[in-house]
């Protein structure tokens, strides 16, 4: 299978603090790759190292092909990114935030206008395209957000607790949503505070205090850990952590 | 004709950078901020016209009937028929003869008096055997803007009588009048607000919007989606800082026009080199607000931030209304690291003195360097900030 993140041994210090402890893993193209981790577990860190905002101290660290100690340009630009804050222009009107992010990642203008179309049928969105954003309700923004995030195709996209303070029904709905963008080829990295969600992923990583603990699925997790469900499996590993919450 | 096609060549080139191109439409964004948001839009645009209006108008003009006292120890024929020519004008009142020099201070504080004339000791026969004789016009400096108004008119009076004197007379003499400012030395009219509202708007404008602005796409997010993009950081700060320039462009034309054309503040010095200055103003001004915003994280903070380190030192110390020689030593001090002090003297030298480009050459210096110096560390704490 074809790998899109290799890392080995990654590794970041702040002063005397290790944040990130040798950590080693690998995703598969077109897998939903949970990582998971308690608050200061170190997830934040990893995961900006991943992007290429972050220098690592040492370790290697492949994405989409590309080193991220000195191809993070190349990193960027095959990536999609999205956070909790949705991180929409309020004041744009949709098709406004849509042109704003494709040209950001280097989208010709023509592939723009014929894809924001696509992307607002398939959405059920037409009718909002001159709409402002700050007058979509919260479920459709989160949509909104994620569509912008791969609209330009991007190898991975870095998922950062994209559903926190949404409420179960939209939750599962964006679910689908990526669902149907790992259909098209493009790989999912998610971190996450809700187990249900944990569940959801091909594989998951969960991380304490700067290591990574388990690596596997959920299913495997669940019988190795013994545990009902991944909320057990948690609760059983982060009990372990000797960091206190940063 | 070859060297035009290849930087034409190029100029194509560079537009159709994909970068470039992006960078347009962010600087298009950036304007859709600003112009969507139409009550901050109206504030930017009308607060200056508001602020010099206020200013220029709230030091009131009319000095009808302005009351004065008058001490004459010599009380001879000159002084007399002086008198009597303020007495009759229409612009005073006389409300006491004073007795005593001791009085004055006493009656300016008691009554509301806008002038005391005090005529020397043997006013006549000084006049007479050394053909020039004082006069002291004592007026209340805090209004400056009438004790002008009052002192022009009485200097007037008094040119005219004398006149009438030398018609009579035909002795050549001259009376001298020595006008004496009490409580504010430096007489700051209008003309002395307009160039410290300049430096204040210019900055309130790049410093504070650019900050507040690069605050709020932290506060909201979208700062962290961006700088995960293959998207230059430099861009992003730039496409920010080129809507404000263009608006704090705007609020300089608007304040000029309307300091020279109602407030009547002529421009005595070269306007090229008063926009160089502003222009320089507002390069500092931006990297301030870079380098603020590299420190605060949500609006608010960048409101405060910008309140307590720009406005609240160039309304108090930059010498727009309080003269910097009469603040203590360690003020003294401050006031010389504020920028908007070296602006605003520089627009004084300019437009009120109508000095020349070598007599601003230290505020363009001192400007240049603060300049420089900004923008190196706003421009280091920034990609710092996004490691």
């Amino acid at each position: 299978m074809e790998k899109v993140i290799e890392v080995q041994n990654l590794t970041k210090k702040f002063g005397d603090f290790t944040a990130v402890d040798h950590i080693s893993f690998e995703v598969y193209k077109g897998e939903i790759f949970g990582f998971l981790g308690a608050n200061g577990a170190g997830k934040t860190t990893a995961m900006r190292m991943l992007c290429g905002l972050l220098p690592p101290t040492s370790g290697k660290g492949l994405v989409a092909g590309f080193d991220i100690h000195n191809q993070s340009e190349e990193v960027k630009r095959n990536i999609g990114y999205m956070s909790q804050k949705f991180a929409l222009y309020e004041d744009l009107k949709v098709w406004e935030n849509i042109r704003l992010y494709g040209g950001i990642y280097g989208v010709p203008e023509d592939e723009i206008v014929t894809k924001t179309d696509e992307l607002l049928k398939r959405l059920g969105f037409e009718k909002e395209r001159n709409s402002f954003v700050k007058s979509l309700p919260m479920g459709w923004k989160q949509k909104l957000a994620f569509s912008v995030a791969i609209f330009h195709e991007p190898k991975i996209v870095f998922l950062d607790e994209p559903t926190g303070g949404v409420d179960p029904i939209t939750r599962r709905k964006f679910w689908e949503l990526i669902y149907e963008a790992t259909d098209r080829g493009i790989t999912v990295f998610v971190t996450t505070h809700y187990m249900d969600e944990a569940e959801y992923c091909d594989r998951v990583s969960i991380m304490v205090d700067g290591r990574i603990d388990a690596l596997d699925t959920p299913k495997n997790l669940k019988q190795q850990y013994h545990a009902q469900n991944m909320n057990e499996v948690f609760q059983q590993l982060a009990r372990k952590a000797k960091r206190v919450d940063a | 004709m070859s060297r035009i096609k290849i930087l034409q060549t190029r100029i194509q080139k560079f537009l159709a950078n994909p970068q470039v191109k992006t960078f347009g439409s962010f600087v298009q964004k950036e304007f859709y901020h600003i112009s969507r948001d139409k009550t901050s839009l109206a504030l930017l645009l009308i607060l200056p016209v508001l602020l010099m209006i206020l200013f220029g108008y709230s030091i009131n003009t009319e000095v009808k009937n302005s009351q004065i006292a008058i001490y004459d120890p010599s009380n001879d024929v000159v002084t007399r028929g002086l008198i009597e020519k303020i007495k009759a004008s229409e612009y005073f009142t006389v409300v006491r003869m004073l007795k005593s020099p001791d009085e004055i201070e006493k009656q300016f504080l008691r009554e509301d008096l806008k002038m005391v004339i005090v005529f020397s000791d043997h006013f006549y026969e000084n006049m007479q055997r050394t053909g020039k004789a004082q006069v002291e016009l004592l007026t209340d400096g805090t209004d400056p803007n009438s004790a002008m108004t009052v002192v022009s008119y009485a200097s007037n009076i008094i040119a005219l009588y004398q006149k009438e004197l030398f018609k009579i007379q035909q002795i050549p003499f001259q009376i001298q009048p020595a006008v004496k400012l009490l409580y504010n030395p430096q007489l700051k009219g209008p003309y002395y607000f307009v160039p410290g509202i300049l430096g204040m708007i210019l900055m309130i404008i790049c410093s504070m919007m650019t900050s507040i602005s690069i605050a709020r796409e932290k506060e909201f997010g979208t700062m962290e989606v961006l700088l995960v993009s293959p998207f230059k950081s430099m861009y992003i700060i730039l496409s920010k800082a080129i809507p404000y320039f263009v608006l704090s462009l705007v609020n300089l034309t608007s304040m000029l026009l309307l300091a020279v054309f109602m407030l009547k503040v002529p421009i005595a010095g070269s306007l090229f080199w008063l926009i160089m200055l502003s222009l320089l103003f507002i390069f500092l001004s931006l990297s301030l607000g870079l380098l603020i915003s590299t420190v605060a994280n949500t609006q608010l903070e960048a409101l405060l931030f910008s309140g307590m380190v720009l406005v609240i030192p160039v309304v108090m110390l930059s010498g727009m209304l309080f003269p910097i020689e009469n603040m203590p030593h360690f003020f003294q001090w401050l006031s010389q690291i504020i920028p908007a002090t070296w602006y605003i003297s520089g627009v004084k030298k300019i437009m009120i003195k109508g000095l020349g480009f070598s007599s601003i050459l230290p505020e363009l210096g001192i400007l240049t360097i603060m300049t420089a110096f900004l923008i190196a560390v706003s421009w280091k704490s920034f990609k710092y900030r996004l490691e």
